[in-house]
């Protein structure tokens, strides 16, 4: 199947639709609600919630038997939140630092799910709650109703975020302010982790307990870098994880027997990694230019100074010198000559030099500026 | 006992050993989740490690492993010196995009031989003793216990060697540094060890149980001891034991081996954390109510204090407080009640009165208000926890 095909598929077949408009769906709220954890420095939350989900989905299962899906989220959104709070009863009641906490939490709970999954498993006539869908995640079975209900999330957490724009963003970047001035950081506080471990729950069984954290922070990593305001950020970060999303799917249904949550995540990855680059404030490609241009700016300068010592030894200042001179002092290139005769501040003749009024009054300045 | 139950017990102390003195210093240092993102992108280097010698058993899979393991690290420091983004995001970028990679290359081209993912991710402790360690026919053992036996001896001897520079590096970086110890070095050196045992582990027990038993029986020490030298016994112990009593929890349970383990360590931990004499939830909050008291008991002297003798008598009344304060009758009593324990104040029909020695209390605290300096207060320290911190 190529690509082309694909897209005709997307308006043709309802199980394409369902699986694109799904994680494109899974792409926003990822987006939106991880730019908030990666701002919250809580970017590793979305790992450790997403293990913390496994002994409610299977202590779900127990009590009910259903194979019900929304019971089983039930179950996964209660121990995540149990999750959440002992990260915080930890690093407020002990000097563990966050790291610890995290990693106590993420493995703990995922391994006491491992020892409840055994009763399941020897349960000869109850089917298992689908580790392998929860471990790696399954797109191909998101169906009609998951749809739904990520739309439902997204415009929910959407509407939240308007409601409490002003206060969330006084609380994100000056919590000690936003408590001063009479704003429940704390009830914030729980209300933004509710939705991010919604958003984690709802993600796992798309693309995984291992790539959920990657794909909860990747597209808020990536938006980062191209602005600094927070609504830029929030809308740049949706956009991305759609795309991360509905290219991913895309790329894994064209390719058969590739899984879909991988692709998705390296899909977000390199989106992460084009903008570390290309950012045109602060990618790594423009800092380098900057880097070498005012490497470059410090060089003429130190040319023009020596000459300007030179030059104001002679009554007239457009007595020329042989361009050796220069280099008794130290190795100069063309390049540099070059520049400062672009710029009008000395002509340069068969390996003569002069300095001209212009760049002589120039270098009296700079050498003011330096020596003051 | 019979004895493969014996030998799992031997590997999973053996991991649990090892485990638990490198989770010392990377909870110290606050790199424990390195442990995490290490333990999944290990995929890759087996995936890559079998696809050049087509032989899961080989050992070049374990030195890939162990490569990637690296470059995990590598990779996240670079991440976090462009100061692009947060350390922890760095951390959650790599190695969901190593083990993405890791995957997609195993379901493209190894989809006909079995490179089971679950088995990486959980292990099975179990199968443990079936894997035999043959020398000319001669049995020696499982062959984990090898592995992890050779690991824990290269931990154990470079602990020796360089517990001095460990302990300066993790504590003051800067220290190690003029003293000649270089903080890279040592690091680099930390986490190529921690690399090498999460591989080693990792096949006999499982990514999950290596994460849980580096960081969790560390960070449980650390609840209970300031000194390093007891938060590596400390740790040793609670994670052997966790190995232990899991074992048999899973045998009695019949369950998974790993998960009755973990659940044990997370059962000390959470014991640990709510009883720890000092850094537990507990005694911070009788700490956090103690405080309160005196904080109260506080107020209440300064306010006798500026009282004149006789004039303002109504302002003494005990019934007083309930307005004043708008503390409740309770209250006032067990406040009262303190301050009279400690001899701070007298009360002489229904009127409170300062002591000489309440009278001196809180001049010595109103000097150490007004000029916040720390040797006004020495003798009171011991006393109240207030001037502590």
């Amino acid at each position: 199947m190529d690509i082309f095909e694909y897209i005709s598929l997307i308006f043709t077949d309802y199980t394409i639709r369902n699986i694109s408009l799904g994680t494109g769906a899974l792409g926003a709220i990822c987006g939106v609600l991880g730019s908030f954890a990666v701002l919250r420095k809580e970017s590793l939350l979305g790992d450790a919630i997403s293990h913390a989900a496994l002994p409610g989905i299977v202590l779900a299962f127990m009590i009910t038997q259903a194979k019900d899906n929304y019971v089983l989220l039930i179950g996964a959104i209660i121990s995540g939140l149990i999750g959440t709070l002992l990260i915080s009863g930890i690093v407020t009641n002990t000097r563990l630092k966050k790291d610890a906490a995290l990693g106590i939490v993420l493995s703990v709970f995922f391994g006491f799910g491992m020892l409840l999954l055994t009763f399941i498993q020897k349960n000869p006539d109850a089917t298992q709650a689908g580790l392998d869908k929860y471990l790696f995640g399954q797109a191909a079975t998101l169906m009609e109703n998951d749809v739904k209900l990520l739309s439902i999330v997204l415009g929910l957490s959407l509407l939240v975020l308007l409601m409490f724009w002003k206060e969330l963003k006084v609380a994100l970047f000056d919590s000690d302010y936003a408590k001063s001035i009479g704003i429940k950081t704390r009830f914030l506080d729980s209300l933004i982790s509710f939705f991010i471990v919604l958003a984690i729950v709802l993600g796992l069984q798309t693309v995984g307990v291992v790539l959920m954290s990657a794909m909860l922070l990747a597209p808020a990593a990536a938006a980062r870098q191209w602005t600094n305001r927070l609504y830029v950020m929030l809308i740049i970060a949706a956009i991305l994880g759609v795309i991360s999303g509905v290219v991913g799917t895309a790329v894994s249904t064209t390719y058969n027997n590739l899984s879909t949550g991988p692709v998705i995540v390296v899909i977000a990855i390199l989106i992460v990694i084009i903008s570390f680059l290309f950012s045109p404030k602060r990618g790594l490609l423009m800092r380098q230019i900057l880097f070498i241009r005012s490497r470059k700016k410090i060089e003429q300068t130190k040319v023009l100074l020596l000459m300007y010592n030179i030059a104001k030894t002679h009554d007239d200042v457009g007595h020329p010198h042989s361009n050796k001179i220069l280099n008794n002092f130290q190795g100069i290139g063309k390049n540099v000559l070059k520049s400062l005769e672009n710029q009008g501040w000395i002509k340069v003749n068969e390996g003569m030099w002069l300095m001209t009024e212009k760049g002589f009054n120039y270098a009296e300045e700079l050498n003011k500026g330096i020596t003051l | 006992m019979i004895l493969p139950q014996f030998e799992i017990q031997i590997v999973a102390s053996l991991v649990a050993i090892a485990c638990a003195i490198i989770g010392v210093f990377l909870v110290l240092r606050k790199m424990s989740l390195i442990s995490d993102a290490i333990s999944h992108s290990i995929l890759l280097g087996i995936v890559l490690g079998f696809f050049i010698t087509h032989d899961l058993n080989s050992p070049v899979l374990i030195l890939f492993a162990a490569l990637v393991g690296v470059l995990t690290v590598v990779l996240v420091e670079f991440i976090q010196k462009t100061k692009l983004v947060k350390e922890d995001t760095a951390i959650g970028l790599v190695f969901p995009a190593l083990f993405s990679i890791g995957i997609i290359l195993i379901s493209t081209n190894a989809s006909d031989i079995h490179l089971d993912i679950d088995a990486v991710l959980l292990g099975e402790l179990a199968f443990a003793p079936f894997d035999r360690f043959i020398v000319m026919d001669y049995d020696l053992g499982p062959k984990s216990v090898w592995i992890m036996g050779g690991i824990l001896l290269i931990i154990v001897v470079s602990l020796f060697l360089f517990y001095k520079e460990l302990k300066v590096t993790t504590f003051d970086p800067g220290l190690s540094a003029v003293l000649g110890i270089s903080p890279i070095l040592i690091h680099y050196g930390l986490m190529s060890i921690s690399s090498i045992t999460i591989v080693g582990a990792f096949d006999a027990v499982g990514a999950i149980l290596v994460v849980a038993f580096i960081i969790v029986p560390a960070s449980t020490a650390y609840l209970i001891t300031d000194n390093l030298r007891k938060m590596l016994i400390y740790s040793v112990a609670f994670g052997v034991i966790s190995a232990i009593l899991g074992y048999w929890l899973a045998f009695i349970l019949d369950a998974s081996i790993a998960g009755a383990m973990t659940a044990v360590l997370g059962l000390i931990f959470i014991l640990v954390y709510l009883i720890a004499p000092k850094h537990g939830f507990l005694s911070n909050l009788s700490l956090q109510k103690r405080q309160a008291k005196e904080v109260k008991m506080l107020t209440l002297l300064l306010h006798l204090n500026s009282l004149n003798d006789g004039i303002e008598n109504e302002e003494r009344e005990i019934k007083h407080l309930y307005r004043h304060f708008r503390w409740t009758k309770k209250q006032a009593n067990s406040i009262l009640k303190f301050a009279e324990e400690n001899g701070m104040i007298e009360i002489d029909k229904e009127l409170i009165f300062l002591t000489n020695k309440g009278k001196e209390f809180s001049a010595k605290a109103i000097d150490y208000i007004i000029t916040n300096r720390d040797d006004k207060i020495e003798g009171m320290k011991n006393e109240f926890m207030l001037f502590r911190g």
